[in-house]
């Protein structure tokens, strides 16, 4: 042999992950990519670009638009789902509300974070669809550790974390009886340092809150708050502009900042990859109990 | 150490480790992601706060592993675990599968996409049946290295004597398995020793840590470059202007390498034809092997649809309706001889009729059990199946993709049974 067969990490993830998107365009009907704008979720557009290529992927875009987004962010899913002639579906938490099926929550920074559970569900049972990619990871979080790549939902869309079907090899046993749907996640073996190398290595395009920038703050028990109208500020609370960057990007009302200098994607890879704290130490949503993630999960969140 | 830096070219190893909470799994694991520095100051403080709220005397660093609620209130695991590193050379993914008897089949769900097995001991209770156990499943799976992490040397004064009786106990015990690679190593999970830096308890020991031996197992061996595999998992039919015309065949290699003019067969028709081209997102290949997933178009027009195959026609798979296999039964309902099951076998979807269980394997002794053939969960057992249609497969121990499949009850849809083609 004049070479070695040998792939690097990023592709064998890659290679992985869209086996993964084939193999369940292959087995469900109607499946749906759960689009956020986030890094995540521009990079799982990416690959079901590469994996169904030269055909354009086989299913629409849906995003669950809480109303509290960052305006970069909607700016770019508008961007985006241009460039690469993708069918986007908005669903609104507002219309949620406004339709009784789901209650604001009250306080200082009502968060509608477990609200857009409600608003998915009904789009999902809108479109009939039987299968949602999210792009959630294995290393996010410890109730995501556990989950499958074909993750199995009820005919309520819980999950039934003690309950999952046994994944051997890279067989993906999609069967289902009508009324119950599957979550999919191409991105489960990747971490954050793998998405944030895969954006260079690709030459992805990012919404630019994930750079640095000159941003008015709060700091609300640890959580660095972005200024928004959706935030009431606490007596003896006041903005203060700092220079900051975001690490996930979620609703304004829970997504923290992070205090950082970098605005490139090689110092964002530098910075990941000497981070001491979680992405999500910075998600007020998942700071509210030790079980938050997997609690929101069996109801059917993302 | 900086330890967090990683090449994009860096390879991947997955590795499972097997091994009870007593043996020190879970502190083991906590050490190698603690001294890699993959845990982070927020996950430290969560755990710091859970163990002093339990009055615990230590940090509990199996609190980090066990992410589900009914986990931490038992203080077991229950499922697998999926656990991520990286070191410049290479990134990890670690199956952490919980020990005892009855998560057999959790074990064996890891050890699936495994190449490279830890198994844990305790110095004080040497090789006892539950390595016996772990080892079986590591060979039956064919994961081809095994590390063999003799912990809690602290507790026997760091003894070599000790290490030396286990590694001979050991060495007796697989010489009836078949593993190619063995590496012994003494460390102390709790104190650090041997995992990322070296004991100074022990000199007598000269072998690398743990961690510089998951850096530098070779891996090239672990896939199959001389049987070219492609099942089809997808017909690319784009309409649209630009590739009106084009036909491919989407999947992903499972052995071999195919490349452009390569002439092929595809199973179950037996037509041959060429393959033309190798396409990507990234433009066209000029070669392509496993694990990538790629493309294929060919120079004539055959009808080819998911669950066939393409292959060369110089080296054909095993095509048959009649298959021999192990399984590892994963389902509380037990196995009913002469049911009807559904199985998954590469891209293909068949229904099966179980129509003999020829013996149960005692997975302490590795003994064949013959005189009781009734099959429930956790247990490993030789079947033979007939299939409604024929299957394209390899034994097991030459291509792990096409020699394995799972069984799927028709009614429920549940996963039943994992089998391994002999």
């Amino acid at each position: 042999m004049s070479h070695s067969y040998k792939l690097s990490y990023l592709k064998q993830l890659e290679a992985e992950s869209i086996y993964i998107m084939r193999e369940a365009v292959a087995q469900f009907e109607k499946p749906v990519l759960l689009f956020s704008g986030g890094k995540d979720s521009i990079v799982l557009a990416h690959l079901a670009r590469k994996a169904f290529w030269p055909a354009k992927f086989p299913f629409p875009m849906l995003h669950v638009d809480t109303g509290h987004n960052f305006e970069e962010t909607i700016r770019f899913r508008d961007y985006l789902v241009n460039k690469i002639g993708a069918r986007l579906i908005v669903r609104t938490v507002q219309d949620s509300i406004d339709q009784g099926l789901a209650q604001e929550e009250k306080g200082p920074n009502p968060s509608r974070n477990g609200l857009q559970t409600v608003t998915l569900l009904s789009a999902i049972e809108e479109f009939k669809f039987d299968a949602a990619f999210g792009g959630a990871r294995r290393d996010e979080e410890k109730a995501r550790a556990k989950e499958r790549f074909f993750s199995h939902r009820d005919e309520f869309s819980q999950w039934d974390p003690k309950n999952q079907r046994p994944e051997l090899w890279h067989l993906y046993n999609g069967r289902k009886n009508p009324g119950e749907h599957f979550r999919v996640f191409p991105l489960s073996n990747w971490t954050e340092l793998d998405i944030w190398q895969y954006i260079s290595l690709e030459e992805l395009e990012l919404p630019e809150i994930y750079f640095s920038h000159q941003r008015e703050i709060v700091n609300r028990d640890g959580v660095l708050l972005a200024k928004s109208e959706f935030i009431t500020l606490l007596k003896d609370e006041q903005y203060i502009e700092k220079t900051v960057r975001f690490r996930t990007v979620g609703d304004m009302s829970c997504t923290g900042a992070v205090e950082s200098p970098a605005s490139t994607l090689d110092e964002v890879i530098a910075e990941v990859a000497a981070a001491r704290v979680t992405e999500r130490a910075a998600r007020a949503d998942d700071q509210r109990s030790e079980a938050a993630m997997e609690d929101r999960k069996k109801q059917g969140y993302f | 150490m900086e330890i967090k830096e990683q090449k994009r070219e860096a390879d991947l190893l997955r590795f499972i480790t097997c091994g009870s909470v007593d043996d020190g799994k879970s502190t083991l694991i906590g050490r190698l992601l603690y001294d890699t520095k993959t845990i982070f100051e927020d996950q430290l403080l969560n755990i710091e706060k859970t163990s002093l709220q339990r009055g615990e005397e230590y940090v509990n660093l199996a609190l980090l592993t066990d992410g589900l609620r009914a986990e931490r209130e038992q203080g077991i695991t229950i499922d697998v675990a999926y656990r991520y590193f990286a070191t410049p050379n290479r990134k990890f993914i670690m199956a952490d599968t919980p020990g005892h008897i009855q998560y057999t089949r959790n074990m064996v769900t890891g050890a699936s996409t495994a190449n490279l097995a830890i198994v844990l001991i305790d110095a004080r209770k040497g090789v006892i049946e539950q390595t016996c156990r772990h080892t079986f499943i590591t060979s039956l799976l064919k994961i081809d290295h095994i590390i063999l992490c003799i912990n809690k040397m602290d507790l026997v004064g760091f003894s070599e004597e000790v290490f030396n009786k286990i590694k001979t106990d050991f060495q007796d015990f697989i010489s009836r398995l078949d593993i190619a690679d063995v590496s012994y190593i003494p460390v102390s999970a709790l104190q650090g020793d041997n995992i990322v830096n070296r004991s100074e308890n022990m000199p007598w020991y000269e072998g690398p840590t743990l961690l510089y031996t998951l850096e530098n197992v070779h891996l090239g061996s672990d896939l199959n470059f001389i049987d070219a595999r492609f099942p089809v998992q997808y017909v690319s039919r784009p309409q649209s202007t630009e590739y009106h015309d084009f036909r491919g065949y989407a999947g992903r290699v499972e052995g071999g390498v195919f490349k452009p003019g390569d002439e092929v067969m595809v199973l179950p028709s037996g037509f041959t034809s060429k393959i033309n081209t190798i396409e990507t997102f990234d433009g066209p290949l000029q070669e392509a092997y496993a694990p990538m997933s790629v493309t294929m178009t060919l120079t004539d027009e055959i009808d080819i649809s998911r669950g066939d195959m393409i292959v060369k026609p110089n080296n054909q798979p095993q095509v048959s309706q009649d298959v021999d296999l192990m399984i590892c039964w994963m389902h509380e309902k037990p196995l009913v001889k002469g049911r009807k099951y559904i199985i998954k076998h590469t891209t293909r979807e068949a229904k099966c009729l179980v129509k003999e269980v020829r013996y149960k394997v005692n997975i302490n002794t590795l003994h064949k059990i013959e005189d009781d053939l009734n099959i429930g969960l956790n247990d490993i057992a030789r079947i033979a199946i007939r299939t409604t249609v024929p299957l394209f497969f390899d034994d097991y121990r030459r291509n792990s993709a096409t020699g394995s499949l799972i069984l799927i009850d028709e009614f429920t849809n549940e996963t039943l049974a994992a089998g391994i083609i002999l």
